[in-house]
């Protein structure tokens, strides 16, 4: 246990850090700890959660995703068109809308492995084309979305919110393969040292791409977990999720330089960000000085976990 | 790459940065071209130089952007230091106090040099990666302004001087455009002549070296992000007195056309590689190619899509182009 504890460090205190966070919250809020209020804070971390896990993906094999927030606005597009209607067109619909996701991670993965276009800049430029699309297909906010399945997936059952259910599930699921599987193996190697992954015989161009692929789905995932929550389709929610899941990955412990990290991290970076957005809500302070604390908050955390610096014992280790 | 494959690169009269220079030089060339099969004006002197006023914003903001790319950095703190910036000047030039007044533009240029030492101390001291740092500075500046104007529009009067500078001409030619070309030539001259310039290239390509080798290297990393808030800053008051009035979110369209503006004109984004002027072409090719689309009526979201599907293809071929050559 406590191995396992140090070997973690990074999740470990951002998981502490959660905990604080969600007692402060749940202490602040006016109807306190009830299945309503951790529904609503499940649901809306569940949204961001996935988006740092798409995030993830990328950042494992030493990339950076600035089109995240574009996939999830286009498939959350996508999703107001289609999952509506018969059970057998809203399932046609979940196909295209998957689909179309790990299409547009493939682009991303295809410029970078192909194409020799640094990741950075490559999802800069495909973050404007999916975005358009996106703004082309729905120029404004609307559609609709199928109501009983929002219902059935944003509500709680016995107490617990089936969105907490479907993160957890989505996070056994990808811990298992990245942990016990050749191809999860091979990404962890690929983002710790590229040259040695290819040494080792690893076919590094098609595990890249798997990573984008991925990382598509699971930006799709959470597209249509927005339509399921709003049940709109809005184009203008690209930025803030691309920032805020670039945010999420680095308070959970994931390395921006590769191979260090989990989902589980991800998420719960994505959670305390959640967290502290809502109890900025709560809190008192007046409306307007509000954004100003998030992004102190944020800097802070941020800083706190690049407290180690000051441990090195040799200020070369600090540049790399 | 090898320093074989270098030598014989870089010894070539075509190497890779003349390439882009030169591939960058003919997109502009077809664009104008292009345009001109739509609309006859394009080719006529006075829509080239109102371009070229235009394309001085950018390409002043870009020169900053530039700086830190070089060093293997990223400054997204970009929008809300020009949003800041103008917000500054518009009010304390509106300010009742003769001396407050008076020197509005240099406490615009302290906000440029107030972020810049925010961003340095984040990258250089905690080691913070600037993605994310600057990410949370621009957060930060976004809630300050949002706090200090109550979310309206701020209310105050543009310097003449910035008025003048911006939109003013001298001997018809835009004074912007003659600013920038000040710039320009002062960085060309800093990244070649100095040993300011050298350190930057020689971060980007192995900041340990240059440790070892007994540099200074926080100091050069903070003053480049400096130098990078008052470009940003500086571009924001001229920006400012070209559109007469500061407004939330001013700064937000400018921060992915600056990026491309630097990496297409060849300066690689890991840093160490790259020339000024590709980054001076390539803020007029972005500024040419978002004129002629708006020009085109395209809404704005088919805008959006052929812009990054453009710079996307732009990429490739200097992506494909390295490839071959062994980069």
């Amino acid at each position: 246990m406590m191995t396992w504890l140090r070997q973690n460090a990074r999740e470990t205190i951002a998981a502490l850090a959660l905990v604080i966070l969600f007692a402060g919250y749940i202490a602040i809020h006016p109807r306190g700890f009830s299945t309503y209020v951790v529904t609503i804070w499940s649901n809306q971390g569940t949204l961001l959660g996935l988006a740092a896990i798409a995030q993830f993906f990328v950042v494992l094999v030493k990339g950076i995703d600035l089109s995240v927030g574009s996939i999830i606005a286009l498939t959350n597009v996508m999703g107001s068109f289609l999952l509506n209607g018969s059970p057998t067109s809203i399932a046609l619909g979940m196909a295209v809308v998957l689909t179309v996701g790990v299409a547009c991670g493939l682009v991303n993965g295809i410029a970078v492995v192909y194409g020799g276009v640094q990741p950075i800049v490559t999802t800069l430029a495909t973050g404007g084309i999916f975005g358009g699309i996106a703004l082309l297909l729905r120029p404004t906010p609307g559609g609709s979305i199928d109501e009983t399945m929002s219902d059935a997936l944003t509500y709680a059952v016995a107490g617990i919110p089936v969105s907490a259910v479907i993160l957890v599930i989505v996070l056994v699921i990808l811990l298992v393969l990245l942990r016990r599987t050749a191809v999860g193996l091979g990404l962890y190697a690929i983002g710790s040292s590229e040259q040695s992954a290819y040494m080792t015989g690893l076919r590094v161009n098609r595990l890249k791409l798997v990573a984008y692929g991925s990382s598509g789905f699971v930006a799709a995932l959470a597209g249509t977990y927005v339509s399921m929550v709003t049940l709109t389709g809005d184009p203008n929610i690209a930025p803030s999720y691309t920032l805020n899941s670039i945010a999420a990955v680095v308070l959970g412990g994931v390395a921006l330089s590769g191979g260090v990290g989990s989902p589980l991290g991800a998420v719960i970076g994505a959670l305390i960000l959640k967290t502290i957005s809502s109890l900025m809500f709560f809190s008192g302070l007046p409306p307007l000085a509000q954004p100003f604390f998030e992004g102190l908050i944020l800097a802070t955390a941020i800083a706190l976990g690049a407290l180690g610096v000051f441990q090195v014992r040799s200020r070369l280790e600090l540049y790399r | 790459m090898t320093d074989a494959t270098e030598r014989t690169v870089t010894s070539r009269w075509l190497n890779r940065d003349r390439v882009s220079v030169l591939l960058i030089a003919l997109g502009c060339v077809a664009l104008l071209l292009g345009g001109s099969l739509l609309y006859p004006g394009f080719l006529k002197p006075g829509y080239i130089l109102q371009q070229l006023q235009i394309a001085a914003f950018l390409g002043i903001i870009a020169t900053g952007a530039m700086l830190v790319i070089l060093l293997g950095e990223i400054d997204l703190s970009v929008p809300w230091t020009i949003t800041g910036t103008a917000i500054v000047v518009i009010s304390a030039s509106g300010s009742s106090n003769p001396l407050v007044a008076s020197l509005a533009i240099p406490l615009g240029l302290c906000l440029g040099i107030a972020v810049g030492l925010l961003n340095a101390i984040g990258v250089a001291v905690f080691r913070v990666p600037a993605m994310v740092w600057t990410l949370a500075v621009n957060a930060m500046l976004l809630g300050a302004a949002v706090f200090y104007t109550g979310n309206s529009r701020p209310n105050g009067e543009v310097p003449w001087l910035a008025t003048q500078a911006a939109t003013g001409r001298t001997f018809g030619i835009p004074n912007a455009f003659l600013v920038w070309l000040v710039v320009a030539a002062i960085t060309v001259w800093v990244l070649k002549r100095t040993v300011y310039g050298n350190y930057l290239y020689a971060l980007g390509n192995s900041r340990r070296a240059v440790f070892l080798a007994g540099a200074r290297v926080r100091l050069v990393m903070v003053a480049t992000f400096v130098l990078a808030g008052v470009f940003s800053s500086f571009g924001a008051i001229l920006l400012l007195g070209y559109t007469n009035q500061a407004y939330q979110g001013m700064g937000d369209p400018y921060l992915m056309p600056v990026i491309s503006a630097v990496v297409i004109g060849g300066t690689s984004i890991q840093g160490g590689r790259g020339n000024y002027i590709g980054t001076f072409a390539g803020a007029i090719f972005i500024t040419l190619l978002s004129s002629i689309l708006s020009v085109m009526q395209m809404p704005p979201a088919a805008r959006e899509m052929i812009f990054g599907a453009i710079i996307l293809v732009m990429l490739l071929v200097h992506g494909l182009t390295n490839k071959k050559e062994g980069v």
